[in-house]
């Protein structure tokens, strides 16, 4: 799959001398859902801002479909579409002319029949000659979605989308998403909702302190989500793991009395009956049975807490 | 060059006149006759005529300079800063668009807001007054470089505010005052010598003078000397407005 966006060494500081972007390298692929999960102020809106043409930055190289962005910005920015976090509109224009608008600043000349398909898609047909000040919150975001597609870009670029939306706009919104891949669309997303990220994306990336901390295809991640852990706490200390249970590629921690076994909830056989009667033919006596989830929530979590920690470090 | 992008900004602002068409278009007339009846009637029973001219007639360039340099400024100033205000700036600035293209759109705009208007006070005055232009296409020539020229300095003031009040701090604190004392109700010649020359110092005073010129050809200073002055101020905001595009000042940062 080829690069459609690649971003090298890019950084940011504010005139407030907040570092919001460190040297940050990513590339996006033609054609996925890419998901940038990140806590508040990690850089992810700065990032899209800057790829965008709506922030200035520091030092590093962009290219969109190997386009520059800032010497050949014209055809790089003719490809995007940015969807922003905040519900900015107009008041006084009604949704047909404000579309409309959008489409004519990106060069392209009037084309009724797909702003009304468009509108129709984002069911906002029906609402096409309000104005916008008299739409709901929800209705307001579809404009913007709307807005951001007029000009039929190859890239789309949602900051935030599903933030302060209800259940069946999300839902709606993420149907839009889908059919926008299927017609070869690129699609960058930054959400505080890990359970949007797993539904929809294809690959995550995780952001933290202005660098990317992890990329991974959302299939791996969901391989570390289907495992749990099972930790077996012994009445009694071992020095080392019984030759008998070697099979089970078990753990064992420092003071020598709890056993670790990682499995596969969704695979047939997670083989747990077959360690605990080993164990109890090795006459090892139990005195705790827990297990943990491990989520992606917790490997964002924990990837974010080792990035600050190696921070504080550095 | 994007010109599709040029249209749109520029239909897009003036669809705004649109929508506020009784105050865009009725204010200028009703200020016009008031002015009229203040300057022209009140005080023009007492100035009878200026330089061979009537005092009505006198003040009717100065009249439509006042109008067209507050309009100018106040409708680019407000077109650029409303987006930033409203955060919608965005789309202006991810769009392929040159900051060329974008100044003009919106200078485009607000110039021919200021045009129409300018057009409409001519109206007015013939109303009240014999209105006689010795050189109608220097007329224009001078009301459309002005209505230009001025569009691009409210555009800068557009850029640099960053609320209302400083929005509105040059109009009301520098152009209005030096519109007033530019001559646009007297002629310089009718002050001290002392007053005549500080007044030569004022920048609208010989937007005024030019454009007085084209009306009855008389001048308080030479028509060249008018044409380098605003010359000189068009290129000054364009070079301004460039490099503050250029890096981003009050924009991208």
């Amino acid at each position: 799959m080829s690069e459609i966006l690649q971003i090298s060494k890019v950084s940011k500081i504010y005139k407030n001398k907040f570092q919001a972007l460190d040297n940050l390298t990513l590339s996006i692929n033609e054609g996925e859902i890419f998901a940038l999960l990140g806590p508040n102020g990690a850089g992810k809106s700065t990032l899209i801002n800057i790829v965008c043409g709506i922030l200035n930055f520091d030092n590093g190289n962009i290219t969109v479909n190997n386009f520059d962005i800032k010497k050949q910005y014209r055809e790089a920015r003719s490809l995007i579409g940015i969807v922003p976090q905040e519900l900015n509109l107009e008041a006084f224009e009604t949704v047909w002319n404000n579309v409309n608008y959008s489409r004519g600043l990106y060069g392209k000349p009037s084309n009724n029949v797909y702003i009304e398909k468009l509108l129709k898609e984002l069911s906002l047909w029906e609402k096409k000659d309000n104005k916008l000040r008299e739409l709901s919150g929800g209705m307001k975001r579809r404009v913007l979605i709307a807005k951001a597609l007029s000009h039929e870009p190859k890239i789309l670029f949602l900051d935030e989308p599903t933030a302060s939306v209800d259940v069946e706009l999300r839902k709606d919104m993420w149907e839009v998403v889908k059919r926008l891949k299927k017609n070869g669309v690129t699609i960058i997303l930054t959400t505080h909702y890990i359970e949007e990220a797993e539904e929809i994306a294809d690959r995550v990336g995780i952001i933290n302190n202005g660098k990317i901390i992890l990329v991974d295809e959302k299939e791996n991640l969901i391989k570390k989500l289907g495992q749990k852990i099972l930790k077996i706490e012994l009445v009694n200390t071992i020095k080392r793991i019984p030759t008998d249970l070697k099979n089970f590629n078990l753990e064992l921690n420092q003071e020598k009395n709890t056993l670790t076994y990682i499995y596969d909830t969704k695979g047939k056989n997670t083989g747990i009956t077959s360690l605990l009667s080993e164990i109890k033919n090795l006459g090892i006596q139990l005195k705790d049975i827990s297990t943990e989830q491990s989520s992606l929530e917790s490997i964002f979590l924990n990837l974010v807490k080792e990035s600050e920690n190696e921070l504080d470090r550095g | 060059m994007n010109w599709i992008g040029v249209k749109s900004i520029y239909l897009h602002e003036m669809d705004r006149m649109r929508r506020t068409l009784f105050q865009s278009l009725i204010s200028p007339f009703i200020s016009t006759s008031l002015y009229f009846v203040v300057f022209g009637s009140a005080i023009g029973s007492r100035i009878t005529e200026i330089e061979g001219i009537s005092y009505g007639s006198f003040i009717v360039p100065g009249m439509i300079m006042l109008t067209i340099l507050t309009q100018s400024i106040s409708n680019a100033s407000f077109g650029i800063f409303f987006p930033k205000f409203t955060n919608t700036v965005y789309e202006l600035l991810a769009a392929p668009l040159s900051s060329i293209e974008i100044i003009l759109g919106f200078v485009g705009a607000a110039a021919t807001k200021s045009l129409v208007i300018g057009t409409i006070i001519i109206c007015t005055a013939g109303l009240f007054v014999d209105l006689h232009i010795e050189h109608p296409f220097i007329m224009m020539f001078f009301l459309i470089l002005t209505s230009v020229t001025f569009a691009l300095f409210g555009f800068l003031i557009g850029i640099w505010a960053d609320n209302f009040e400083k929005l509105q701090l040059i109009p009301i604190l520098i152009i209005t005052p030096l519109v007033f004392l530019g001559g646009s109700f007297y002629s310089i010649n009718m002050l001290p010598e002392f007053w005549q020359k500080i007044s030569l110092l004022n920048p609208v005073l010989y937007l005024v003078s030019g454009f007085r010129w084209s009306f009855y050809e008389i001048a308080d200073v030479s028509i060249i000397t008018s044409l380098i002055t605003i010359l000189f101020f068009l290129f000054s905001c364009v070079l301004i407005i460039s490099y503050t595009f250029a890096k981003g000042y009050k924009i991208k940062n």
